[in-house]
């Protein structure tokens, strides 16, 4: 259980959070017709007649969202339901154009099953889901052409959707944000949805209520249409304190859709005056039930991709990395898959330092996912083996990474170069060695008559004549010897 | 009789029928006689009886995830009452 | 009248090929027909060029051996259906205008086989009548009349100027559709073949919907065998329609025998209606003898349900219909009140756009599926179709065909029956039992009624079964030996 309090001036209150996410399918058509789903074409050049709702057209599903949806219940480990309904829900919006969504009521695809969210304090909270279910997406409604007028864009109208609803499990912004985050890592590990928030292909609606601790259920608010992780954080904060600032002052909350303006940090209710909805919902009858074959089924799940927890399981054991790094190396898929290939054959703790360390902070810095990042798996490897073969110190190892980051060159390549090559060669070091002793005669009469401590700045001036190159251990060696024997 | 006045006008709200304040009553009784008259399914033991989703029973096609070419814009805006910009437009909208 | 309006669809094929007539010259004459016949207002858009553009494609096609099973046959089609850019409208104000970039499937078969249209047909408002006098266009004449009373008759509906079109002779054939029986009455009231095919053995692709779980596309006709070769190019399986059934389509004019020997005819005690006018139960009588004297069986069977059958349709067609029509807002096609306020231009648009009928069947579809209402309104209805789809497949167990009349009255004059909308609901009562549960009907042209108008048993067969249901059919056809014809066909007799 969550402590996550708001201190009101009557006690501490409890912030009771659900989550619906709506995930985009990756598919190439949509839902019930045939046109394409890119994002960003030109407006109303992807629709097809069954989108714009045309007289006497009909939808026809696509099986490929089907799949997905089921391999997504899989993954969120939930029961999947052979039979199936879909209903319209009737209500009129100029970007609905045939006057009803279609949708998943009583009958979903997917029904019960919970994901694991691990918090900052080293905590793991079980969140259950509640449903997932399939529909279309709206057209677009753009408000700001013009003052007098809506245009409206249908090339979303009809692209399909995963509607995934958590249960009143979420206790916490910080909880929020975890779940949210952890539903985007397994839909894209399994790839049935890219996850992209900007874009719109994954978003939230937030149902938050307030309560004192063990009181029953408050009256919520829905927040609608949250597209970033944090925003979904920014926006609990906000509705949580306001709900608290209203019932301590001995008001009520309405029961309202509100929207989170960004700029403002700030909730506020939608602006339309609607009035109560009754969707009528009732099976499409343009559309029978769907079917499910258990085998099919059983099929997705045996071929479902390693997923999240699995990873970072696999990573604490096999690689015995600490709970942290493993945490951080799976939160992405794309992340995991680069480590691995880095790891692959190598020091597992070595490699996740230098992702997790050297690469995160570049890629920082620079603004850029790791499937940009300019320096590949591979080349990171070559790095790494640099470092463990011990042809590179430490130090010049990441001026070789900020090279390769710039460059691109693989490591080898801008070690010879550049002539960065760390000097191991014994006659080499000699060489060093006898000319350094014979330049400071004065010191080495010091060193002999006992001041031992002078072996530190004997080997520093040999690092300084190799520029940083001579191996800093095979130098104090030569060095101690020379001067020794 | 169980639609009022009222009921008529939340109706029409929710089908989008603009309905005349002195339409209203005549309205009603209309509906209250259709109404009346579909009340005797409620003598009919319905127990344990599934509703019908389809007289066809077969599991629906499910369609291939290929894109096909879609319509023109021109046929998909060529029928709209305005049309600006390759936009269908309607009047200013409230969110 | 010319002879080549007087022909059927089979004797127009043979006249056709043995270059008695050319298509040119078939389309002239019903052009001709029904430049003449226009005070029946069956057409609401003539496509008379279309259609003698068609009939030269189509002689073309004929003189090189490749005419199609329809090639050449000039057609009345029903308003509903989407025929590329050409009036589609439903015979709906809100539809205004309306030209889709797109041919119905049902359509785009005919073509495909050579058809020819010559108008789009007049209907009740979006198929929700039984008179067609829905319609935006105006009400249709039935080219029949009661002996000495020339007062104006409906055609039936909703597909009135389907049917009114083929009695008159201005079209070989025409389509309609099907939702509560909008083929099978019309076809009765002007002495025609009309068949409702089996839900889900004609796309619905492309056709205006009504009540998508039970709409389905059919043929008026003036012989059962002409209906069977309207059925084999109307049919087939359709991918875009979700509801279509891949069954093969078998050749049902090679199944007209009309030998019935041995032929289980199911007589449902249910359909004896109190107040059902001596004449139609004498037909029904008649029509039972036919069968018993060439042989069939006749069996007395039970069908509990049907009295329920046409509230259980009164909630399910207009809730269906709430929800198809709610596209009609005036956003992308069709008519647009305009208003600053997006509510109000929905609200008066469809005001104005959807006449009475259409208005109180998106009410009563509204309410009884909103709120509060849906279980004991919406899902009980549901469950009663179960009972009703149950009751035939009981009785199929021990018959192979069901003979009912088709309408409880013959034609009625324009004006009767019009201030009680569930009086007229009841024109429907023996039609809506197979729409129900699904399953093919068609009515045939079986006698007269005292006052000379025609009147229509009908028989319902087993899913897909039309084959058996059309040799039936082919049969009463014989045994009543239907000859008469309507007096109105030609102009100035309104």
């Amino acid at each position: 259980m969550s402590d996550y309090r708001i201190e009101g001036q009557t006690g501490d209150w409890e912030v009771v959070i659900g989550l619906e996410i709506h995930a985009q399918v990756i598919s190439n058509a949509k839902l019930f017709s045939s046109a394409p789903t890119a994002f960003g074409a030109a407006a109303n050049t992807q629709v097809s007649l069954v989108d714009a709702a045309m007289p006497g057209m009909l939808p026809v599903i696509n099986g490929e969202c089907v799949r997905q949806a089921v391999r997504t219940g899989l993954a969120l480990g939930a029961e999947i339901n052979l039979y199936s309904v879909f209903d319209r829900k009737n209500y009129f919006y100029p970007d609905l154009p045939p006057g009803y969504q279609i949708s998943q009521f009583s009958q979903p695809i997917v029904g019960a099953g919970k994901v694991e969210i691990d918090l900052e304090s080293g905590e793991t909270v079980e969140i259950g889901v509640t449903r997932l279910h399939l529909e279309m997406d709206a057209g677009k409604s753009i408000h700001d052409m013009r003052p007098d007028a809506t245009f409206v864009d249908l090339n979303r109208s009809g692209v399909a959707l995963m509607e995934i609803v958590s249960e009143p499990d979420i206790r916490s912004p910080e909880e929020a944000g975890a779940y949210v985050r952890k539903i985007r890592s397994i839909v894209r590990y399994i790839g049935s949805c890219d996850g992209n928030m900007e874009e719109g292909s994954l978003r939230c609606d937030v149902n938050v209520s307030v309560r004192k601790p063990g009181e029953p259920l408050g009256t919520r608010c829905e927040i609608k249409n949250v597209n970033s992780v944090r925003f979904v954080m920014k926006a609990l904060e906000y509705e949580s304190e306001r709900q608290v600032e209203i019932l301590e002052d001995g008001g009520e909350i309405a029961q309202e859709p509100r929207l989170f303006d960004a700029n403002q940090g700030v909730t506020r209710p939608m602006r339309s005056k609607e009035e109560a909805h009754d969707y009528r919902y009732f099976p499409d009858p343009d559309l029978l039930p769907l079917k499910l074959d258990a085998d099919w089924v059983e099929e997705l799940r045996v071929a479902l991709p390693e997923l999240p927890d699995a990873k970072k399981h696999r990573f604490m054991d096999e690689f015995g990395l600490g709970a942290d790094d493993a945490g951080v190396l799976i939160s992405e898929k794309e992340t995991a898959e680069y480590f691995e290939q880095v790891a692959a054959g190598r020091d597992a703790k070595l490699a996740a330092n230098w992702v997790t360390g050297e690469l995160f902070g570049a890629l920082n810095t620079a603004g850029l996912e790791i499937s940009a990042s300019p320096v590949s798996a591979e080349k990171l490897g070559g790095l790494v083996d640099r470092v463990a073969d011990k042809t590179l110190s430490r130090r010049i190892a990441k001026e070789v990474f900020e090279i390769m980051f710039e460059s691109g060159q693989d490591a080898d390549a801008i070690i010879e170069e550049r002539g960065l090559k760390q000097v191991s060669d014994s006659g080499a070091i000699d060489a060093v060695v006898d000319q350094i002793i014979a330049d400071n005669p004065n010191k080495v009469a010091e060193y002999k008559g006992g001041k031992d401590k002078l072996i530190g700045w004997f080997v520093g001036q040999m690092m300084k004549a190799s520029q940083g190159k001579a191996n800093p251990q095979m130098a104090n060696e030569a060095m101690k010897k020379k001067l020794d024997g | 009789m169980a639609i009022d006045k009222a009921t008529v006008l939340r109706i029409a709200k929710l089908a989008r029928i603009e309905v005349a304040d002195e339409a209203t009553d005549g309205l009603a009784d209309e509906l209250n006689a259709i109404m009346a008259w579909v009340e005797q399914l409620s003598e009919v033991d319905t127990e344990g009886v599934e509703p019908m989703t389809s007289v066809v029973d077969i599991t629906p096609p499910l369609r291939s995830d290929t894109v096909e070419a879609v319509a023109p814009r021109d046929d998909i805006l060529a029928n709209a009452p305005n049309a600006e910009d390759g936009f269908f437009v309607v009047p200013k909208v409230v969110e | 009248m010319s002879a080549l309006t007087d022909l059927t669809i089979a004797g127009a094929r043979a006249a056709l090929e043995k270059r008695e007539c050319s298509a040119r010259e078939l389309a002239e004459a019903h052009i001709a027909a029904a430049e003449a016949a226009r005070h029946l207002n069956a057409f609401v858009a003539e496509t008379f060029d279309l259609a003698l553009g068609q009939a030269d494609a189509s002689d073309k096609r004929l003189a090189a051996g490749e005419g199609g099973l329809l090639e050449g046959m000039p057609l009345a089609i029903k308003d509903l259906y989407c025929t590329k850019g050409v009036h589609s409208a439903a015979c709906s104000h809100i539809l205004d205008g309306f030209k889709p970039p797109y041919e119905s499937t049902v359509t785009a078969n005919l073509w495909r086989e050579g058809a020819v249209m010559l108008g789009k047909a007049n209907m009740d408002e979006f198929a929700m009548g039984s008179a067609n006098v829905t319609s935006y266009y105006g009400n249709v004449i039935n080219p029949w009349q009661r002996e000495g009373d020339n007062k104006p008759l409906v055609p039936g509906g909703s597909s009135g100027g389907s049917a009114a079109a083929v009695a008159a002779r201005i079209a070989l054939a025409a389509t309609g559709t099907d939702t509560g029986g909008s083929i099978r009455q019309p076809a009765a009231f002007c002495g025609l073949v009309g068949l409702k095919p089996t839900y889900g053995r004609c796309s619905r692709w492309g056709i205006i919907a009504f009540a998508s779980s039970l709409d389905q596309a059919g043929p008026l006709t003036r012989s059962v065998e002409d209906a069977a070769l309207m059925l084999q190019v109307m049919a087939s399986y359709d991918a875009k329609d979700s509801t279509s059934v891949d069954v093969p389509v078998p050749d049902y004019a090679a199944a007209l025998s009309g030998e019935v020997k041995g032929l289980r005819v199911g007589v449902p005690a249910e359909y004896r209606l109190d107040g059902m006018p001596e004449e139609i139960e004498a037909l029904w009588r008649q029509g039972i003898d036919w069968y018993r004297d060439a042989g069939a069986e006749i069996v007395d069977i039970s069908l509990p349900h049907t009295k329920y059958s046409l509230p259980t349709y009164y909630i399910v067609a207009p809730a269906e219909c709430s929800s198809n029509l709610a596209r009609y807002d005036g956003v992308r096609y069709g008519l647009r009140e305009e208003d600053s306020d997006l509510t109000q231009m929905y609200e008066r648009t469809r005001a104005k756009g959807f006449g009475a009928e259409v208005q109180r069947r998106i009410m009563i579809g509204t309410y009884v599926l909103s709120a509060g209402y849906y279980d004991a309104y919406y899902l009980k209805a549901q469950k009663l179709r179960t009972l009703i789809a149950r009751d035939f497949q009981q009785a199929w167990e021990k018959v192979d065909v069901v003979l009912t009349p088709t309408a409880p009255s013959a034609a009625f004059a324009i004006g009767e029956k019009m201030d009680d909308p569930i009086a007229m609901y009841l024109n429907d009562v023996f039609t809506v039992p197979a729409s129900m549960a699904g399953l093919p009907g068609i009515s045939v042209p079986a006698g007269l009624s005292a006052e000379g108008l025609p009147l229509g048993l009908q028989l319902i067969g087993q899913p897909f079964d039309e084959a058996r249901m059309l040799n039936a059919a082919r049969f009463m056809e014989i045994a009543a030996d239907f000859t008469a014809r309507p007096a109105g066909a030609s102009g100035g007799a309104a």
